[in-house]
This record gives C-alpha cells, sequence and structure tokens, in this order.
C-alpha cells in the first residue's frame, strides 16, 4: 500500500520531552533467565480480579490456568513456569496499596501444559473460538490500560467498527519495548492484527508507528502487505500514542467527550496485544510473558527482555546488570506516565511496558509554588483543557468548578506539568479531582437507588 | 455658625426621621421567630460545625422545634443543655453520651520506617493517590494534616507527622473522621480515657518492622483485664461500652506503649527510652 | 560462591535506597519561575540601556531606587510572615525594573518608594503573592502615583537633543497665543512630552501636524523625546519584545491586538477630525503604548490564557487608550486600560474557555461525520 498520499492529521498541543531510547533500542530483546519464585499478582487487569483455582502445595504446568475469569470484564492468570503454588501474600503493588499475589516456585523443568491448542489454519476457524481463546489466554490491553482485550475485540452489535488501529507509537520516553516487538517479532504484530480483523470483520488496519523507528517500520512495511496492513508514521510528538491523538492523527476521527473509540468506528489495540494475540491463537500459548523495557541512565546495560509474569523488578534489574550509580526513581512504565515504586519487591505484570531508573538529575521535584498563569498548559495540552485553573480550584477543594473545567477528560498524560514552570503537581491535583468527583458520582448514584426502592 | 446650627438641625430631622421609619418598618414588617427555637439555639454550642448534617446551629435548632429532628444528633452539646432543650422542644430525648474524636495511630515520622520519599501535595488525600503515602505501613497516619485543616475547633495538632487529638478542645463534630482516607479517626465516647493508638492489621511481625509503637497484639492488657479490651486478630481494641479507668496503662505497662491515655500519647516522643522493641528494625 | 555473592550484590542494588515518591510525569522540561524572570530581565536590558544612553544619570538613579526598593519591601514582607524568602522568583526585579521604567527621570526617591511599596505590599502580596494579584502590579503603581502625586509624576527634564523642535515650539506657541485660555501653557515650550503636547493643543491641526512629520517619528523611534524613562525609545522595546515573543514568554496576541487596534482606532479620527488627534503612527510610537504593550499588558499573571482571550484583551486595551487619549483627562492611557482590561480577564478567561478535544456541538458533529468519511 502507498504511503504517499495517506493523509496524517495533526493534533494540537503536546510536547517533545528528551527520548532516551538510544539507551536500548540497538539492543536485542533477550529471554530472560528462568528465577526460582515469581509473584503474579491478582488483579492485572481492569475489571474485576479473577478467582483463584489452585491450592497452596499443588503442581501447575508452565502456562496453566491458576486464575479464572469472574465475569466478563476480566482476564485469567496463568502459571509464568511449572512448579508449585506457594502462599497467596500481600506484596506491594505497582500502583501503591499492597496487593495480594499468588507465588510460584519454580521447579526448574519449565514444562508447557496449556490445554489450548493452536489454532493453526484461523482464517478458517470460526469467530466465536477466536475470541474464546483469546479471553482464555488472559490477554489485556498491554500498552498501559490492562482493559480485557476479548471485551475491545466483542463491540455491540449496533456500533459499525470499519478500522482497526494498532498502537505502536510507543510515544513515552525510554521505553523501546514496542520497538524492539515490532522488530524481532513483526510477522506476529502482523498476524496477529489479522486475527483481530477478522474478529471484527474489518478490512481497513492502520499501524501508527512514530517515525524515530526507521528500522521497524522498514521491517513491518516488508510484510505489511500480506496482511493488509497500512504502516502509518507519525511524527515524533507526546502523546502520540494515546488513544484519541492516534485515531485523530490516523483518521481525523475525534473521540467525543466521555466517548469510546468504537463510537467512532474504531478498536484500539497495542501491538503486544497484537503479538500476545498471535501466540496464543497460533501458538497455543497464554500471556506468560512480555517485552519490558529495563532503562535509565543508572542502570548498567539498558536493554530490552522477555520478562515472565511475576517477576520482581529486583531481579528484573539484575537481568540488565544492576545499577551503577544512585537511582532517585523506580518507575513502572514510561516517565511521563508510569507510576513510581517505593520498593523493589513490587512486580512485572501484563502491562508493565518498561522499568526505568531515573537519577535525581533527570526527574524534577514537584514544588507548592503558586500559578503564575503563565498558559503554557493550556498551550500544550492535548485534550485542550485549562490544567492550572483546574489545579487552582481543586486546591482550594472547588470540585465542581474544576468539573465545569473539564477535569473528567484529562487523561493523566503529564505534558501540563512537564512543562509548568512552577513545577507544580497538576497531576496529582487531576487525581484527586476526579477521585472525589466519581466518588460524589457513586454517592449520588446510590442515593437514587435507595430513593427508587 | 449658623451654618453650622442649621446642618445640626437639618441633620438630626433626617436622622430622626429615618430612625422613626426604621422604627415603623421593624414593627410593620417583623417576622415571627418562635421563641423556642432561640432559646434551643442558645443551648447549642454555636460552632456551627455541620455534624448534625444540618447547615448550621440555627438551622439544626429550628429543626428541632419544626421537624422534630434529635438534638443529640448534635456531638458537642453537654448533656444538662441537652436535657434544657428537650424541656423547650417538648419531646423525649435520649441523652448521648459526648464523643471526642481519637486519631488511632501512634507511628509519628521518626517512630516508623520509610524507604521513599513523598513528593508531591502536602494533603493526606491527595498523597494517599500516590502509591499511599511514604510510610511503610498502610495503615497509619500519613500525618499531611487533612482533618487538622478541618478543624473548626482547633483540636488537631500535627507533629512529627501524626495527628493528636486534644480531647479537651474536640467538639466531637466528626469532621475529621470523614476526610481521613485511612479512616483512623473515630469518634469514642468522652468517658474512655485509655486507648490502643495502632489502626494496623497487618501481622505482628509486620507491624514490629515498620512500626516503633504498634499493636503486636500481645494481649498483655486482656490479661490484666480481660473485660476492657476487644480482642481482634492482629489488633487489640478497647472495649469502649465498657472503657477502663485512667490507671489502666499503668496495670498493664503496655510493652510497644500503645496502650496509653490521651496525655500519656500527647508526649509520644518521650516513648522509645523506655521501649527497645522496634529499635533494631528502625531503617535510616 | 563468587557467584552468590555477586548475585546477592545485584539484588542489593545500590543506589536505590531512597527513592522518591511523586506522581507522574516524572521528568520536566526544566523551565522555572526564576528562569522566566531572568529571562524577562535580559529582555528588559535594551530598554534599560536606552533609557541610560537617554537619561544618563537620572535612569540609573531611578532604576536603581526602583529594583532596590522592590526586593526590600518583598524581603521585609516575608520576614514579617515568617516565610521563605521569595526573593529568588526575581518577580520583584521584574516589578521594580518595569515600574521604574514609567517613572519620570526625575522621580525623587521617596517616590519609587512609595510606589514599590504600593506595587509590592498593597497589588502583590495582599492579594497572596506572586500569580494572585489580578492587577499588573507596575501599571497600579504608575496609576496611583499619578493620582496622588501628578506634579512630579508630570515633569520631564531632558537632554537637548530630545527637547521639541523649533517647527513645533512655534506652532504650539502660535496656537496658545490664538487661545487665551492656555496661556498658563507656555512652558510646555521647553519640556513637554508630544503628547501632553497634543492634549493640551487639542483643536489646532497645525501642531498636531508638526508632530507627525516623519522627523519627528523618527524621534519617537530612537528615543530623542519626552516621556518615562523607558517609555521613549521605541526601537529598544521593540528588541525586548522580539526577545519575549521569541523566548515564548509572551502571547503575540496581546501586542497584536494592543498595537493593531490603536493605529486602527487613531487612524479613524484622523481621518474624520485632524484637528482633534494626530495620526496612528504618531499614537503607537508615542508614551507607553509600546512598552505597554510588550512589556506590562503580556504579563503572565494579569493577562488571559487562551490566545483568543489575549487578542480580545490586548484590542480593548488599545481601544480604551485611545479613548483615554482623545477624550480623556489625561494624556496617557495605557496603564490605568491595562488595569481596567486586568480586572476583566478572569471574564476573559470563561468566555475564550478552550472547548476540550472531541467537544461538539451540533455544527461540530456534523463536520466530524464528514471527517469521518474518508474510506
Amino acid at each position: 500500500m502507498s504511503l504517499t498520499n495517506f493523509k496524517i492529521w495533526h493534533f494540537r498541543g503536546g510536547v517533545h520531552p528528551y527520548d532516551g531510547k538510544e539507551l536500548s533500542n540497538q539492543v536485542p530483546a533477550q529471554y530472560a533467565p528462568l528465577l526460582e519464585k515469581y509473584y503474579v499478582v491478582l488483579r492485572q487487569n481492569i475489571g474485576k480480579p479473577p478467582k483463584l483455582i489452585v491450592e497452596k502445595g499443588q503442581h501447575v504446568a508452565k502456562g496453566q490456568k491458576i486464575a479464572e475469569a469472574d465475569g466478563f470484564v476480566s482476564a485469567p492468570l496463568h502459571a509464568p513456569t511449572s512448579g508449585t503454588v506457594g502462599d497467596v501474600a500481600d506484596i506491594p503493588g505497582a500502583n501503591g496499596p499492597n496487593v495480594p499475589a499468588i507465588e510460584i516456585i519454580a521447579d526448574g523443568k519449565d514444562e508447557w501444559d496449556t490445554g489450548l491448542e493452536p489454532i493453526k489454519d484461523w482464517r478458517q476457524a470460526d469467530i466465536t473460538d477466536l475470541r474464546h481463546r483469546i479471553a482464555e489466554a488472559g490477554i489485556v490491553g498491554m500498552g498501559g490500560a490492562a482493559f480485557p482485550c476479548h471485551i475491545k475485540l466483542t463491540p455491540p452489535i449496533e456500533k459499525i467498527i470499519d478500522t482497526l488501529i494498532l498502537n505502536g507509537a510507543e510515544c513515552e520516553p525510554y521505553l523501546t519495548a514496542d520497538h524492539r516487538l515490532m522488530l524481532e517479532r513483526t510477522k506476529a504484530v502482523l498476524e496477529g492484527a489479522a486475527i483481530a480483523a477478522k474478529i471484527l470483520n474489518v478490512e481497513r488496519i492502520l499501524l501508527g508507528i512514530e517515525d524515530n523507528k526507521p528500522d521497524a517500520i522498514e521491517a513491518l512495511n516488508k510484510l505489511a502487505d500480506q496482511y493488509g496492513v497500512t504502516v502509518v508514521p507519525l511524527p515524533v510528538r507526546y502523546p502520540q500514542g494515546g488513544e484519541k491523538q492516534l485515531i485523530y492523527a490516523l483518521t481525523g476521527r475525534c473521540v467525543m467527550t466521555g466517548g469510546l473509540p468504537m463510537d467512532v468506528g474504531c478498536v484500539v489495540q497495542n501491538v503486544g496485544s497484537c503479538a500476545a494475540i498471535y501466540d496464543a491463537v497460533a501458538e497455543g500459548h497464554p500471556l506468560i510473558e512480555r517485552y519490558t523495557t529495563i532503562t535509565g541512565t543508572p542502570v548498567v546495560n539498558p536493554s530490552t527482555w522477555i520478562v515472565r509474569i511475576g517477576t520482581p523488578v529486583r531481579e528484573a534489574l539484575g537481568f540488565a546488570g544492576g545499577t551503577k550509580s544512585h537511582a532517585a526513581k523506580l518507575i513502572m512504565g514510561g516517565p511521563m506516565m508510569g507510576f513510581a515504586q517505593m520498593t523493589l519487591d513490587v512486580t512485572v505484570t501484563k502491562n508493565t511496558s518498561g522499568i526505568l531508573l531515573l537519577s535525581a538529575k533527570e526527574t524534577g521535584a514537584y514544588t507548592s509554588d503558586p500559578c503564575i498563569r503563565c498558559g503554557r498548559c493550556v498551550d500544550n495540552c492535548p485534550m485542550h483543557l485549562q490544567p492550572g485553573s483546574i489545579s487552582v480550584m481543586v486546591e482550594s477543594e472547588h470540585f465542581h468548578e474544576a468539573e465545569h473545567l473539564n477535569v473528567m477528560d484529562c487523561m493523566e498524560c503529564g505534558v501540563c506539568a512537564y512543562v509548568c514552570p512552577a513545577k507544580r503537581p497538576l497531576v496529582q491535583h487531576f487525581r484527586r479531582a476526579k477521585s472525589e468527583i466519581i466518588a460524589e458520582r457513586q454517592a449520588a448514584k446510590a442515593k437514587a437507588a435507595m430513593k427508587h426502592s | 455658625m449658623l451654618t453650622v446650627l442649621i446642618s445640626t438641625i437639618v441633620l438630626a430631622i433626617v436622622g430622626l426621621a429615618l430612625g422613626l421609619l426604621i422604627g415603623f418598618a421593624a414593627k410593620k414588617f417583623d417576622v415571627e421567630v418562635d421563641p423556642r427555637v432561640e432559646s434551643v439555639q442558645e443551648l447549642l454550642p454555636g460552632a456551627n460545625c455541620g455534624g448534625c448534617g444540618y447547615a448550621g446551629c440555627a438551622d439544626f435548632a429550628s429543626a428541632i422545634i419544626h421537624q422534630n429532628a434529635d438534638p443529640s444528633n448534635c456531638n458537642s452539646v453537654s448533656s444538662e443543655a441537652l436535657k434544657k432543650i428537650g424541656l423547650i422542644a417538648g419531646h423525649e430525648i435520649t441523652v448521648r453520651e459526648r464523643k471526642v474524636a481519637v486519631v488511632f495511630c501512634s507511628g509519628s515520622y521518626s517512630h516508623t520506617s520509610h524507604h521513599e520519599e513523598y513528593n508531591g501535595i502536602m494533603d493526606c488525600r491527595s498523597a494517599s493517590l500516590v502509591g499511599d503515602g511514604d510510610k511503610e505501613c498502610h495503615y497509619g497516619c500519613l500525618g499531611y494534616g487533612s482533618c487538622a485543616r478541618v478543624c473548626k475547633s482547633g483540636a488537631i495538632e500535627i507533629r512529627d507527622r501524626l495527628a493528636f487529638v486534644h480531647p479537651e478542645l474536640c467538639i466531637g463534630c466528626g469532621r475529621c473522621t470523614q476526610v481521613c482516607p485511612r479512616k483512623l479517626i473515630r469518634l469514642v465516647p468522652i468517658t474512655a480515657k485509655v486507648h490502643i493508638y495502632c489502626s494496623s492489621l497487618n501481622k505482628p511481625l509486620k507491624k514490629r518492622a515498620s512500626c516503633m509503637n504498634p499493636c503486636l497484639a500481645c494481649k498483655k492488657c486482656a490479661r490484666t483485664d480481660s473485660s476492657a479490651v476487644v480482642i481482634q486478630p492482629n489488633l487489640l481494641q478497647i472495649n469502649y461500652s465498657n472503657p477502663p479507668a485512667p490507671d489502666f496503662p499503668e496495670r498493664v505497662k503496655c510493652p510497644t506503649g500503645v496502650l496509653a491515655t490521651a496525655e500519656q500519647h500527647l508526649k509520644l516522643e518521650l516513648l522509645p527510652a523506655n521501649c527497645t522493641c522496634g529499635k533494631e528494625t528502625k531503617k535510616k | 560462591m563468587n557467584d552468590t555473592m555477586k548475585q546477592n550484590e545485584q539484588k542489593n542494588m545500590p543506589g536505590c535506597e531512597m527513592l522518591v515518591m511523586s506522581t507522574s510525569p516524572h521528568v520536566h522540561e526544566g523551565s522555572s519561575i526564576s528562569k522566566i524572570m531572568m529571562q524577562v530581565v535580559l529582555c528588559l536590558l535594551p530598554v534599560i540601556a536606552a533609557s541610560i544612553w537617554h537619561f544618563r544619570f537620572h535612569a540609573v538613579l531611578v532604576i536603581f531606587y526602583c529594583s532596590a526598593f522592590c526586593l526590600i519591601f518583598e524581603q521585609l514582607w516575608d520576614m514579617a510572615l515568617h516565610q521563605k524568602s521569595t526573593l529568588k522568583d526575581g518577580s520583584a526585579l521584574v516589578t521594580g525594573l518595569i515600574l521604574a521604567l514609567n517613572l519620570p527621570p526625575t522621580a525623587p526617591w521617596w517616590l519609587c518608594m512609595t510606589g514599590c511599596f504600593f506595587a509590592i505590599i498593597i497589588v502583590k502580596q495582599l492579594f497572596g503573592g506572586l500569580g494572585q494579584n489580578p492587577f499588573n502590579p507596575a501599571a497600579a503603581a504608575r496609576a496611583a502615583l499619578l493620582a496622588g502625586f501628578s506634579g512630579p509624576m508630570m515633569t520631564w527634564t531632558m537632554r537637548a537633543p530630545a527637547m521639541l523642535p523649533p517647527t513645533v515650539q512655534k506652532a504650539a506657541a502660535d496656537f496658545v497665543t490664538s487661545a487665551t485660555k492656555h496661556a498658563a501653557a507656555a512652558d510646555f515650550q521647553t519640556g513637554a512630552t508630544p503628547l501632553g503636547l497634543a492634549k493640551l493643543a487639542s483643536g489646532s491641526e497645525s501642531v498636531m501636524d508638526a508632530l507627525s512629520t516623519s522627523e519627528m517619528y523618527w524621534r519617537y523611534f530612537i528615543g530623542n523625546t519626552g516621556g518615562s524613562l523607558g517609555e521613549t525609545c521605541a526601537l529598544a522595546i521593540l528588541i525586548g519584545g522580539l526577545g519575549l515573543m521569541f523566548l515564548r514568554l509572551i502571547k503575540w496576541q496581546v501586542p497584536l491586538g494592543m498595537l493593531g487596534s490603536i493605529a486602527l482606532f487613531t487612524g479613524i479620527v484622523h481621518a474624520f477630525a485632524p484637528e482633534l488627534t494626530p495620526g496612528p503612527v504618531f499614537h503607537i510610537l508615542s508614551g507607553g503604548v509600546m512598552i505597554g504593550a510588550f512589556f506590562m499588558a503580556t504579563d503572565m499573571v494579569t493577562s488571559p490564557m487562551t490566545g483568543w482571550g489575549s487578542l480580545f484583551f490586548g484590542i480593548m486595551i488599545g481601544m480604551l487608550t485611545c479613548i483615554i487619549r482623545i477624550w480623556g483627562g489625561y494624556p496617557e492611557g495605557v496603564s490605568f486600560s491595562i488595569l481596567f482590561m486586568n480586572a476583566l480577564v478572569p471574564l476573559i478567561d470563561r468566555i475564550f474557555r478552550p472547548h476540550p478535544f472531541g467537544w461538539t456541538s451540533t455544527r461540530a458533529a456534523g463536520v466530524q461525520m464528514r471527517r469521518g468519511e474518508i474510506k
């Protein structure tokens, strides 16, 4: 497919931070060595956490289901290696509070037994079977949100989907996991996309990729025609990989306030999820490992690793040679939207695209300085909000005012705080406002329900 | 001279006329206020704390008279005043015990372990959204003073990142209990003088590693007086339906000092001298 | 054995003992308030240099007084409130410099002190400090001094090249003799600002013509004229203002709207009543329009946050300035117009609030559907 006439829409706002990708983007991804113990966090998806179906002391095989989906918006979990099930204990979670996790003590044999038969001729297979397989493999959105994948591939009947968009933008600085994945597992990504397209019954598959990955674009273009995928290089601009921004860039369609991509006929899948779909369908392997970038200036060998789900960060950093200098921050994900961690005991989950260490020099310290109304946040906000004004409202606890200023549309991309000269913790203000507004809405809902009954 | 005189007279006449007008208007447009509402309002504390669920004491007073609201919904009114209100309002009043807020935590910053620094908004509710605070114990006081900021009577003091309630200042409105993201603050009867200042449901070993004054659930207090405490897994609580006497801490000699009266708790920084249980685990 | 030791060492991860916990994003562009203020000071340097060139020692003295007093008052306020010193953010220095550039060269020290007190304590700190003040401190202080001490605020001394040329003086003298009511105004022959003259001689077309010759324009442009320290040299202000725009410290919409509306408005008035006021070039180059448009109206704290709002803000300041200049009681109206529009900024921000991405009215929805049809 020719790209010369492909129209790219440029979203307004955004920034271009130092991307730090040269630290790790030339290093081929490696398989992480087998560890003695894995801690698989129970809740790895948006929605209900899955139900545990194994007992302490039970022997499990690699890829065996250890927790099954509890309801529709839920995804099962699988053993990262063969071994014995240990305790279910609380470990520090990547988002703050402690979370329950299953301990898997490896037996060193690493034997597969998934109970999932490869569907080699998926083109002839039944769509329901394919969907079921994706649900059974526990695939979630691997870009960060961890939304169960099979739901995205089951749009309501009234929505007409005409485009499948693959998100290979990887606009987060420092991360190179998707880059390496697209370069090394090109066929899996494209074939996974073709499977998803078959399930959705769409013809048009667009792959958005930032043009700072020329080698990946070249590799993709070689095979793209075979699977009916159009590879679209996009200008480097954070947050190009934001769902709404990506849809706009590729199709010119605006997802409405509070709307979903399927409202404008699009389904967005991360390239990692596509590769996982391929593994699940054509290989019969559930999601037990993922590409994760272990990087940052304090890391000895910044590189991308294929890490099992449940690997403690302490061990994962060890794969990359450990640290060589003082690290001020440990971040799960990228520097713009990732979560800072307080201990090395957190574990890799299905949506850990990167483990990043930043030195004190690289990270900015937040202050409680006042807003000087310079308007840089307004100029750069990709959602066209007024972050400065919202934060002032939240500071004085005027959450209704913040709601009027559309704080609920904020996607927490962090552009405003990145450019703020007063270094105000703007995103934290927005999270506070959102949590208060959601709590209030739920309370109002509960009240209304009580009145109704 | 004449000008001064004239202007004085004119001003006096205008003043007199306006005064008469106001007096007349006051009589003419007088809104009749139930005298009972006023007398009830005088008996209410007048702090307008909003703890009763009404807009303020005046609103509450009129609700007591006109809508049969329960006067004991006010936490800070004394029992004598409550009786008087009952007489005025003319309905039966169950005298409820006065309550004060207690922060069930002894984990000041220097007494807890923490291996990270927090950099962000100095507010408990905001901090709890980012990695759930910087103290290792995820049940303890965050210490950014959200409760102190909403307290209208200034009864909450933040010292070394731990909230202390001064019971003699607390009016028991309960605003602090609503804003605490950890739900550490509860209203307890004012007659209870002894409290177990811990809320952690962690296992004792883990508590020891993260805090110098946790309740280790050693049950020493329960052995001293089994009716004074309620035994729960990993955590003991004072039995507030039968609170022990103020000398209870002396009798028990709680090894971590977490069982204390409010006065002893306020002198928390003096504790480490006679407490060695958590010292070796405290990290720098 | 060695291997396990190595492994242990790795597991301990030196350098990860004290991690910082904060919300995302974890990287920052590197800008800061003090950096912004220093950049503003940098952009003020050409203006300061021009004022020193034109007014020599007077300028040095006034600039020194104002910046020193502003810093002192800021420090005193912080000390009185037992708070961390805010001197470092540089905003007091910027206020002091801009105020100095708005004072006449002969301003005595006590005038500077009063102005600085008003700007820092009353306009800025009493409203809550940096970022909270609704009014531009320098403009407010200038307006207050103009109202309270109009004598020293209207006394202009200038070097010989800045005197009004004989042609203008003659035209003015003719007008004075013809209109006897202006007999007291004879002193402007020696030292008046062009704006003051235009105000006094309102109704005389010959004076207006004499004021707006190309030779006079050149004088205004390079600053060989009477006026406040910083407002005379349009060239220097233009250099500094372009610097501000280049550093993205100001929104280009404000100066554009202001200068554009002044040009348009005075152009129309001049075309219909040439005896009332000189033409647009005179108005843009004379008085405080240039410094107001680039350095005062654009103050981040007191100007709107959105582009369209800024344009509207600029246009309105321009219109008000013209109205005050032509029909008002003062010869100059820039600081008054800026203050007036400062008060309206919250309203402007509310009216020109951007729609969130994906926002749709019925019309916008139609556009969206058409965009969607790209198959």
